[in-house]
């Protein structure tokens, strides 16, 4: 039986910073492929540089050398204006702090990718309406990020992540400001997502039991990635 | 209708902050709006000219006065329609303080030449058959309550002593423009008490206005009328009206120069205070510009939400500048009494207003927009949290 091409295709990536005169090195010749559909929790201590691998996954931020292909597009050799283009369509953000905008409702907030699609305002609304269903905030959407508490804000930075119907999900520590309840909340949304819905996650955690509902564990160290992915959920 | 909704809530996110900047713009704006019209007050006696009428006056200085005869000989010259002396009298009325334009005239020519003063025709009827009879303007006879009939008694200082006159005449402006902060009484009436006294200054004019028949020969005649008198005891100067006022507006040029200057200064002032305000904003919002791009939101869109911000606020103060420009002028011309013939915030003043809040506007976001919008997000979204 053929193999289904990965969703995401990472080929000897190199990515450092530069702090005055230094060059540090944060991403080592990473290599890594991601399946449709797949969960991948990305481990690895503070500096170990997985937001970053993330950052470049998401087209975030830009390689040194070497090519990502996401969908099969090369996304290392768009510009900053296509790159836009291309995350309002096919990549939706989870933030640790969400992100919201303060001085928007949770409708508004949800709305946001939308208003550069060509929507009209009746089709914005079913969409942001199913959309905050789906992670059970129906009820909230007129309340302003400050009216909620921290897991409804996450769940409502999920519902903008995923009103686009993107195919791809990433997450940056995404229960990293949360309680034990809120988190566990938010991991059974992102997990549904998964398997119900077949959005593709790339998770960043340093928390293991977070990363334990991901499919697949991948670490980083120093830059390097480890070969060996570990299968988390059964 | 989404963009102006968003633009008022970032706008007013930091309430006091917005607040003090809006006040601080528009305090600027009145400011910028009053001295344009004081500078506009200036040049009112030139903008109400008209083009029709001349000024002769003696070569060497205003000060120098006219032989009363050259009034015939102006009349007689080609393209001349009327002709009538003025005499600057310089009288005090009960104090220095109290100070207005009083002039002795050639009562019938010179009202015939100015209609744009407006008598009830009774009062001027009146004023015409009195030699010892004056007129004031609407906003003297305010000022100092006088009424039909009313003695007014003026303290001599180019002419000792104390000249007595009986108010038959009030004069209204036809236009806004209209200087109605005069006195006119008849030159006739001087002539004769400085006869009396055996004066030398007596049949002297120390101007003459001279209406032309088409205004588009108004050079021509003025050099007629100077040419006639060339080479003779008193040569004249002769301009047009508008000329005429310019010449007093030009001496005090440094004057007004340095409240162009000041103007100028208000406006840079509003620049670094909204300057710091959007800067700020920009520098707080930085991580959330990041989320926007990180949505999809190019940099044009991050550009019009600053600029659009920036706009928000200087606009909201200079409305509030412009609705106060008004009554503050209101307040300010009472305050200089009769000084200025007109002290009106005109629509000119307004458009600049809004233009250079505007400008401002812009001014004030272009680093913070550069800022934000060249960030990389990755580096945005590290200064959340």
């Amino acid at each position: 039986m053929k193999r289904k091409a990965p969703l995401v295709k990472i080929e000897h990536v190199h990515k450092s910073y530069h702090r005055g005169a230094h060059t540090i090195p944060v991403l080592e010749d990473i290599s890594l492929a991601i399946a449709e559909g797949e969960f991948l929790a990305l481990m690895g201590p503070s500096g170990s540089g997985k937001s970053t691998l993330l950052n470049l996954i998401a087209a975030l931020d830009q390689v040194d050398s070497g090519t990502i292909r996401v969908g099969g597009i090369d996304i290392t050799s768009l510009s900053e204006s296509e790159l836009a283009a291309w995350r309002a369509v096919n990549v939706g953000f989870i933030f640790q702090f969400y992100n919201l905008i303060p001085v928007l409702t949770a409708f508004e907030n949800v709305e946001l990718p939308l208003l550069l699609t060509g929507l009209s305002r009746g089709e914005r609304r079913e969409h942001v309406e199913i959309a905050l269903q789906v992670v059970n905030l129906a009820s909230r959407m007129d309340h302003y990020p400050a009216q909620l508490s921290g897991g409804e804000q996450q769940r409502v930075a999920i519902a903008r992540a995923i009103v686009t119907d993107p195919v791809m999900l990433v997450a940056d520590e995404p229960t990293g400001d949360l309680d034990k309840v809120s988190a566990t909340e938010v991991l059974d949304l992102m997990e549904r997502l998964n398997s119900d819905s077949r959005k593709t996650i790339v998770m960043v955690t340093h928390d293991p039991r977070s990363a334990e509902r991901a499919k697949v564990i991948r670490h980083l160290e120093k830059g390097f990635l480890n070969n060996v992915p570990s299968q988390a959920a059964p | 209708m989404y963009l102006l909704k968003l633009l008022l809530r970032n706008a007013f996110r930091h309430k006091l902050r917005t607040s003090l900047t809006i006040l601080s713009i528009t305090i600027a704006i009145l400011a910028f709006g009053l001295l344009r019209t004081f500078i506009n007050a200036w040049y009112a006696g030139a903008e109400a000219s008209s083009a029709s009428r001349l000024v002769t006056r003696n070569a060497i200085s205003l000060i120098f006065p006219l032989p009363l005869a050259y009034k015939d000989k102006i009349r007689q010259i080609d393209g001349v329609r009327l002709v009538a002396g003025g005499r600057w009298f310089a009288g005090i009325y009960i104090d220095e303080k109290n100070f207005f334009a009083n002039y002795a005239i050639d009562a019938k020519n010179y009202l015939a030449l100015y209609p744009e003063f407006t008598f009830p025709p009774d009062q001027k009827a009146a004023f015409l058959a009195d030699r010892r009879g004056c007129c004031a303007g609407r906003k003297l006879i305010e000022k100092y309550r006088w009424k039909i009939g009313d003695i007014i008694t003026l303290k001599g200082t180019l002419y000792p002593g104390t000249w007595g006159f009986v108010l038959r005449g009030i004069y209204d402006g036809r236009d806004a423009s209209t200087d109605e902060r005069l006195f006119f009484f008849h030159w006739d009436y001087l002539n004769e008490s400085l006869k009396k006294i055996g004066s030398s200054r007596t049949d002297q004019m120390g101007w003459y206005v001279v209406e032309v028949q088409d205004p588009n020969r108004a050079a021509e005649v003025a050099q007629a009328i100077d040419r006639t008198f060339k080479n003779s005891l008193a040569e004249t100067l002769t301009e047009t009206e508008r000329a005429f006022f310019l010449s007093f507006v030009s001496m005090a040029g440094a004057i007004i120069v340095a409240i162009q200057l000041v103007s100028f200064v208000v406006i840079i002032i509003i620049i670094a205070v909204t300057a710091n305000t959007m800067a700020m904003t920009a520098r707080e919002r930085i991580g959330e510009y990041a989320v926007f791009k990180t949505l999809g939101y190019r940099g044009w869109r991050i550009a019009g939400m600053i600029i659009g911000e920036s706009l928000v606020i200087t606009m909201i103060g200079c409305l509030f500048g412009i609705a106060l420009t008004p009554p503050a002028a209101k307040v300010f011309s009472k305050i200089v009494g009769t000084y200025f013939r007109a002290f009106q915030v005109d629509m000119a003043t307004i458009y600049i207003d809004i233009g250079t809040a505007m400008l401002v506007g812009l001014f004030a976001a272009i680093v913070p927009t550069w800022r934000a919008v060249k960030i990389r997000i990755a580096d945005g979204l590290r200064r959340i949290g």
